[in-house]
């Protein structure tokens, strides 16, 4: 009993890298992540397994890189074509405006 | 009336424990919905973009005259991004702080290149393979392999527990679709302001 008690007291004292995972903490986490992807979404089931979630994240980050990976391409041959600082000053201000 | 406290101290402790488990839920949540509206809001978004037009400035300017080949500007462009992405994370997950600490690492490595060449290669430290104990601590049932893989794609996520490595994998997406949304507003605004300037100077030589 005083064990029990001790282990516990145990945890609130400790970080979160200390304290024993839980189950419940992992399935939160991993539903939160779901949400985040957009084909999970579309399906809106609740009987995503774990496994899923964890390849479609896999998936979609590297599909994010590619995408960002493409934008910087085409960013830099825009701005590498016309050059004049008031290219630029107009960008920003129509950045601030939109 | 010892069996009496004996299970008072017991009813005590299990709604004390459970009321720390829903407290600990709520921070996690409102912690998780603050980053969302951290990335998904249009002014986090206009800020970003507005930053990165400062940066790629910056280096364009630094650049002049060597102007970058084509190829090159690509990559050039995508490391800014990824520095401004991580600056507006300010320092508060490792994959920001990951992302800054090797670029700060790259520009000494370059900088000292023929001292770090004479002490060899002691500079960087392995970090240890994990032990049986921190194992348990990452093992989750059937996805290991997924998790080592989703280690490898966020930056700075190695050897964290898993729990850590799905909040920070969470962020990171947030975080890297603002970037999506914010660096393809920039290329359209770009692009029509580029059309319209090359379409008024045609049409006033003609």
């Amino acid at each position: 009993m005083s064990s029990r008690r001790s282990s516990r007291s145990r945890n609130i004292q400790s970080d979160s890298s200390e304290t024993r995972i839980t189950d419940d903490q992992i399935s939160d986490l991993i539903s939160k992540l779901q949400h985040l992807i957009p084909e999970l979404h579309r399906r809106r089931s609740d009987k995503v397994s774990a496994s899923k979630v964890l390849r479609e994240t896999c998936n979609y980050i590297r599909s994010l890189h590619k995408e960002v990976g493409d934008l910087s391409e085409r960013l830099a041959l825009l701005l590498g074509s016309g050059e004049a600082d008031s290219d630029q000053a107009a960008i920003i201000r129509s950045l601030l405006m939109y | 009336m010892d069996s009496n406290n004996f299970f008072h101290d017991l009813h005590a402790d299990t709604s004390l424990e459970s009321s720390r488990k829903k407290r600990r839920k709520i921070e996690a949540e409102s912690h998780s919905s603050e980053t969302e509206i951290k990335w998904k809001s249009e002014s986090a978004q206009r800020i970003y973009a507005v930053k990165l037009v400062e940066a790629l400035q910056r280096t364009s300017s630094q650049n002049a005259p060597p102007a970058p080949s084509e190829a090159a500007g690509g990559r050039v462009v995508r490391d800014v991004a990824d520095r401004v992405l991580a600056m507006a994370a300010k320092g508060r997950t490792r994959w920001s702080r990951a992302i800054l600490a090797s670029r700060l690492r790259l520009t000494m490595l370059r900088r000292h290149r023929k001292v770090k060449k004479a002490s060899g290669s002691a500079s960087r430290p392995r970090k240890p393979l994990p032990t049986a104990a921190e194992d348990r601590k990452n093992r989750l049932p059937a996805v290991g392999n997924r998790v080592k893989i989703l280690s490898r794609l966020v930056p700075g996520c190695k050897g964290i527990p898993v729990t850590n490595l799905l909040e920070e994998a969470g962020d990171y997406i947030a975080a890297l679709q603002m970037q999506v949304r914010a660096m393809t507003a920039l290329t359209e605004i770009i692009s029509v302001s580029q059309g319209d300037r090359l379409g008024s100077s045609s049409s006033s030589q003609a």
